[in-house]
Order: C-alpha cells, then structure tokens, then sequence
C-alpha cells in the first residue's frame, strides 16, 4: 500500500524544490550579504563599521531594543494574565486588539503617532508647550519600536496559559501562598521558555523595524539614526561596502536570534521527551 | 472542624448554579456531594474552598468554620486543603518540593526550619507511601501516585477540613477502589473534616458517613448511605443511585395493564408509574395469578456476583436489566431469546405530588 506523496518521483520533485527556492530565496542572499560586506577585505568592513555614524547607530539601535524588551515583557504578561485567568465583558475584544500592531502596516503606524504626537499634533502640540519633544528624538522611535513589538510576548504566552489553566495557581493559593509568590514560584516557571521566546521575537523585530521608525525619526545622522535607516543612507550614497557591512551586522543578530530560538526549541523537545 | 453553610447561592451569568443552599457538616464527618455534572456539586465546593464567592444577595449567605465566619476570608487564610481533580501538581517542581510548597510559604515567623519542613514532607510521603520517589517529577509517576502526592500537599499544612474535587475520577476502576479504601483509613486516623464529590453512587455509598444528593442546583436528600438507598426522599434520587426499571399503565379494578402485561396492584384507578431495582425482578417459566409480564431475554453478561439480564418486550419502552444469582441463573437455564415472565418482588412508586412520601409495596 502506498501512502499520499509516496511515489519517488512525486517526493523527488518536491525536494528538489523545496531545497532550490530556499537557496535561491534564503540561502543565496544571505552568502551575498556577507561577500558584498567582505568584498574589499575585512580591514574596509572594519574601518566601515567602526564609523563614528554606524557606531552611533548601532547604539542608538541597541538602546531601543533594551528599553522596549522590558516594556513589551511587562505588558505582554500582564495582557496575557489579564486575558487567559480572568473572564470580563469585552475579553475577546481584547484579545482581537492585541492584533492590531501586527495587521497595521508600520508605516501608517509611524504616520499615526507623527500625527497625534508630532509638534502640530493634537497631543504633540500640547508637549511641545513645556519643551517636549517626542517625534524626531529618540522617545519617539522608542514608542512606535514598543507599538509593532508589543503583541510578541502577549502571542507566546496566551495560548500556553490557556492550555495549562489556572489550577496550580489555585493549588498554591489554596495552601497559603500570595498572589507574588505564586506568580513567581508557579506561573513564571512554567511559562519561562514562551516567555524566553517571545523575548527573542521582539528583540529581532525591535532592532531591524524600518518602515515604523522611518516615518518619526527624521533620520538625523548620529542623532536619530537606527541601524537599518543608517544601511538605507550609506546605500542611498554609493556606499555600497558599507551599506552591506550594516547589512552584515544585522543578519549576523537575526542569526543570533535563529539559533537562540532553535536552541530553546530543542530544549523545549528536550524537556518533552524526558517527561 | 464542623462547617455550617447558611443560604448560599451562586449564580454564573444567567444560569443558577446554586439555588439558596443550606448545609451543616459535622466535625470529623466524611460527606459526599453526588449528582451529576451541572448539579451544582463542584461549586458548591468551591464555595467552602473559598475558590468561589457565593452571590451577595439581599440575604447573603454565610460560611461558618466552627465559630469562625469565613464568608469573607480569602481562600489562602480558610486554612482548607484542596485536592483537584486532576492533581494540579506544580508540574516543574519535584514531588518533595510539591508536598513542602504550603510549608516554605508560611510567613518567616511561622515557617518551620528546614530540618522541620524536610522531616514533615519525608512523614508525609512515608504516609502516602511514595518515600523513594520523593525526586521524581509529576509527569513521571502514574495517576494513583500523583494523587497520593496531591494528597499529601494538601495536609502538609495540617488543614483541619479537606476538599477533594472528584479526587478519583480520573483512575482506572482497581487503583479508584484502593485510594478510596486508602482515603477512608487517613480520614478516620486524622480527624478532620472532608467534603468530596463525585458523580459516582458507588463511590459516595462506599465512602461517605453522609451523602448529599444533589441535582440543578439543589439538595435533593442528605442521609447516610444506607438511609439514602432504603428510602429515597424522591423519584430522582431513587433513579440516580442505580439501575432502575420502569412499569407504566393504567389501572383498573386493582389491575395495572400495559399491553398485553399485566400486574395485580393495591392501586386506586388511574395512571400509574412504578420503579424497580434491577434485583427485585423474579423471572419464571409461568406466569402467576398475581403477574402476566412476558419478556423476552435480549443478553446476559455475568458480572461478578450476579449475571445481569437484559430483558425486552412489546410493552415496555426501554429494556428491563435484571440480575439474577448465578444459582438461579444455572437452575433456570437462562438463554437468549428465550421467553419467560417477570415478576416484581418489590416496588415503588413516586407520585407527582413533591410532598408526599414516596409509596413501596412489597409483593408477596
């Protein structure tokens, strides 16, 4: 008996697709990267990147990530939380509009926040009164990072809080504990590795966003200049070594990224298997 | 500790779960919430944990411990072990530091030292006899062993009333019968006080000093097993607690008719319903002046003690189960497809009227 996609012919052609479209589409471009950024010899790919405006941008990038992370973390367990152990009017409301960030293009979400926060907007210009300034300055890149990131760890931890239910919670109150050690001592053990993950899911997105970050920072070198603007400037001037150095930098943190996940996946098998 | 529930009800939206429930439970009793799902049990259980609240009507109801009100104390100061029905074992911690959790929570001031606590949940584990596995992990024991392990959490914090939500359900039948027996021994040896439910008759006759039967929210009947099996208060609790018969026709002259059966009855004229124990059918080869019920046998199992019959006939609705001893079984050579006639030994009859005590005849 033969099961569906058994016959060889079938199953060869299928394979070699597969593998020939993820070299081609993944593969191919990641090699060129790499070569592009290398091109010159490793001496210009360093004196590229250790530029004052690409240091300053890797920074400044750096900086985003590492603020929005906690927020996103913060926001995303207490969304979560909020979502799987209590039932309210207006629940799944809720857990539709974690979605928006995710459906609205970067883009318009950057114009929105120019447009309410920016210094003819209707809460900018408010602001602008006492000397804050939001759009064009770093917070700014900071709100519209933490406005596409903030549905990552929401995402991970609801269906996993869902699916463990509520009743070790209600173990560990019905013997004597508070409401913090059993977040600590029970939820937050057993949801760490969704947690880890969302983490790392924000992280990548909070360093490589463009398009968000593009509208509200002005992209003011060695001011308000992320990393994946900065690549977009130096390639704008010709400097292509240097806009693929960028390049380099970046996909070198999205590999980071892969692997930490692929290493908290196999763990997560891991941990399956043994128990 | 003796718990005194006094008017409490709870309701989910617009669906009652509890009607106004009153309920005393004796210090040191053993009682059983029976009913089937959606009777109210587990909520009303809940509502002693604390897990819970009671509505807050115009007369709120109240929770008494012994002497002290705990209507408005939070499940974590009800001092209540809780035992769920799927363990609820904190799944990343180890068997020893599932059973010590209640204990390294306490407060500085009231927590034992570490030489205490570890000598208590090694006490514990001895008790629930799974010492050697004190490092393993939840997902690593069997069923039976992780509600041994739940039990002990649970009294690790010396609760002096012990919840257990369908503490059996989900055990194969043996490991049930052993846990149960197992449960009764610790709850006679430590005296406290414990409430369970459960759905199962057997379960709650077997280890109950009193069952409460309840249904859509209700207490139908509280009494001990054997009260409740003897005399129920009414035709549902009669029904849940086993097999039951049905015999419907109208009577005339002292005579119920139903098809071409008919049975002798004391009865006045009119429509008639009566129930029967599945043990109180007496099959012959011949009717009798007293009964005509001519069945015919549709299966036999023989189960334990008994062997059960399932009897069907152009009369009756749904199929008669009769259990017959296996004496009796051999004597008639009973086979299916066979003819025979059913005889009621005994009888009940629960007319509609809520009032009135249910009506049994013995027939001679």
């Amino acid at each position: 008996m033969q099961r569906i996609g058994d016959a060889p012919l079938v199953r060869r052609l299928l394979i070699t697709a597969a593998v020939l479209l993820s070299g081609l589409f993944l593969l191919l471009p990641l090699v060129a990267i790499f070569a592009q950024a290398f091109s010159q010899g490793v001496s210009v790919f360093w004196s590229n990147v250790s530029d004052y405006y690409t240091l300053h941008a890797i920074g400044l990038t750096l900086m985003i990530a590492l603020l929005t992370i906690p927020v996103c973390l913060v926001f995303g367990v207490a969304l979560a939380w909020l979502v799987t152990r209590f039932d309210f009017p207006g629940r799944r409301l809720l857990q539709t509009l974690i979605d928006i960030p995710f459906a609205v293009s970067p883009v318009v979400a950057g114009l929105i926040y120019l447009l309410l926060y920016g210094r003819n907007g209707w809460i900018g210009g408010w602001l602008d009164s006492y000397d804050i300034q939001l759009m064009f300055a770093w917070p700014g890149i900071l709100m519209v990072t933490i406005f596409v990131t903030c549905p990552f760890v929401a995402r991970e931890l609801i269906p996993l809080m869902q699916a463990q239910g509520s009743r070790e919670e209600e173990a560990a109150v019905t013997l004597g504990a508070s409401g913090w050690t059993t977040f600590r001592r029970v939820t937050l053990p057993n949801i760490r590795w969704a947690l880890l993950y969302g983490i790392i899911l924000t992280n990548a997105r909070a360093v490589g966003e463009f398009g968000a970050v593009s509208v509200v920072s002005g992209a003011i070198r060695g001011q308000t200049n992320t990393l994946p603007l900065h690549l977009e400037q130096l390639y704008q001037d010709y400097n292509a070594v240097g806009a693929f150095a960028c390049a380099a930098l970046l996909a070198l943190i999205a590999l980071l990224t892969l692997a930490a996940k692929a290493g908290l996946e196999w763990r997560a098998a891991r941990r399956e298997a043994f128990a | 500790m003796s718990i005194r529930l006094d008017n409490i009800a709870k309701h989910f939206g617009n669906t009652q779960a509890l009607e106004p429930i009153s309920l005393d439970i004796n210090e040191g009793e053993l009682v059983g919430l029976l009913g089937p799902s959606g009777s109210g049990k587990t909520t009303l259980l809940r509502i002693i944990a604390g897990l819970e609240n009671a509505d807050r009507t115009a007369q709120p109801g109240k929770i008494l411990f012994g002497e002290r009100d705990v209507t408005h104390v939070h499940v974590r100061d009800r001092r209540i072990g809780f035992v769920f029905q799927n363990y609820a074992l904190f799944r990343h911690m180890s068997v020893y530091d599932n059973v010590a959790f209640g204990l390294t929570v306490l407060s500085r001031k009231h927590r034992p030292s570490s030489g205490e606590i570890r000598a208590r949940v090694y006490r514990l584990l001895e008790m629930v006899k799974l010492e050697s596995f004190a490092n393993r992990y939840p997902a690593q024991l069997s069923g039976g062993q992780q509600q041994r392990v739940s039990l002990a959490r649970a009294l690790a914090v010396e609760p002096e009333v012990l919840l257990l939500d369908e503490p059996f359900g989900a055990l194969d039948a043996k490991v049930r019968q052993e846990l149960r027996r197992w449960l009764r021994h610790l709850h006679d040896e430590l005296n406290f006080t414990s409430v369970f439910v459960t759905h199962d008759q057997e379960e709650a006759l077997e280890l109950s000093d009193r069952v409460v039967v309840m249904s859509n929210g209700r207490i139908e009947q509280i009494d001990t097993p054997d009260a409740l099996y003897r005399s129920p208060a009414n035709r549902f609790v009669f029904e849940f607690l086993g097999d039951v018969n049905h015999l419907e026709g109208k009577v005339n002259n002292a005579v119920l008719t139903c098809g071409d059966a008919h049975l002798h009855v004391d009865l006045p004229d009119g429509h008639e319903e009566l129930l029967l124990r599945p043990h109180e059918v007496r099959l012959t080869q011949a009717p009798t002046a007293e009964s005509h019920l001519p069945v015919t046998i549709t299966a036999i199992s023989p189960v334990g003690a008994e062997v059960r019959v399932e009897l069907e006939a152009d009369w009756l609705a749904q199929p008669w189960l009769a259990t017959v001893r296996h004496t009796d079984f051999e004597h008639l050579e009973l086979q299916r497809g066979q003819r025979l006639y059913a005889h009621p030994r005994h009888w009940r009859r629960f007319p509609e009227s809520v009032s009135k005590a249910p009506e049994q005849r013995h027939v001679a």
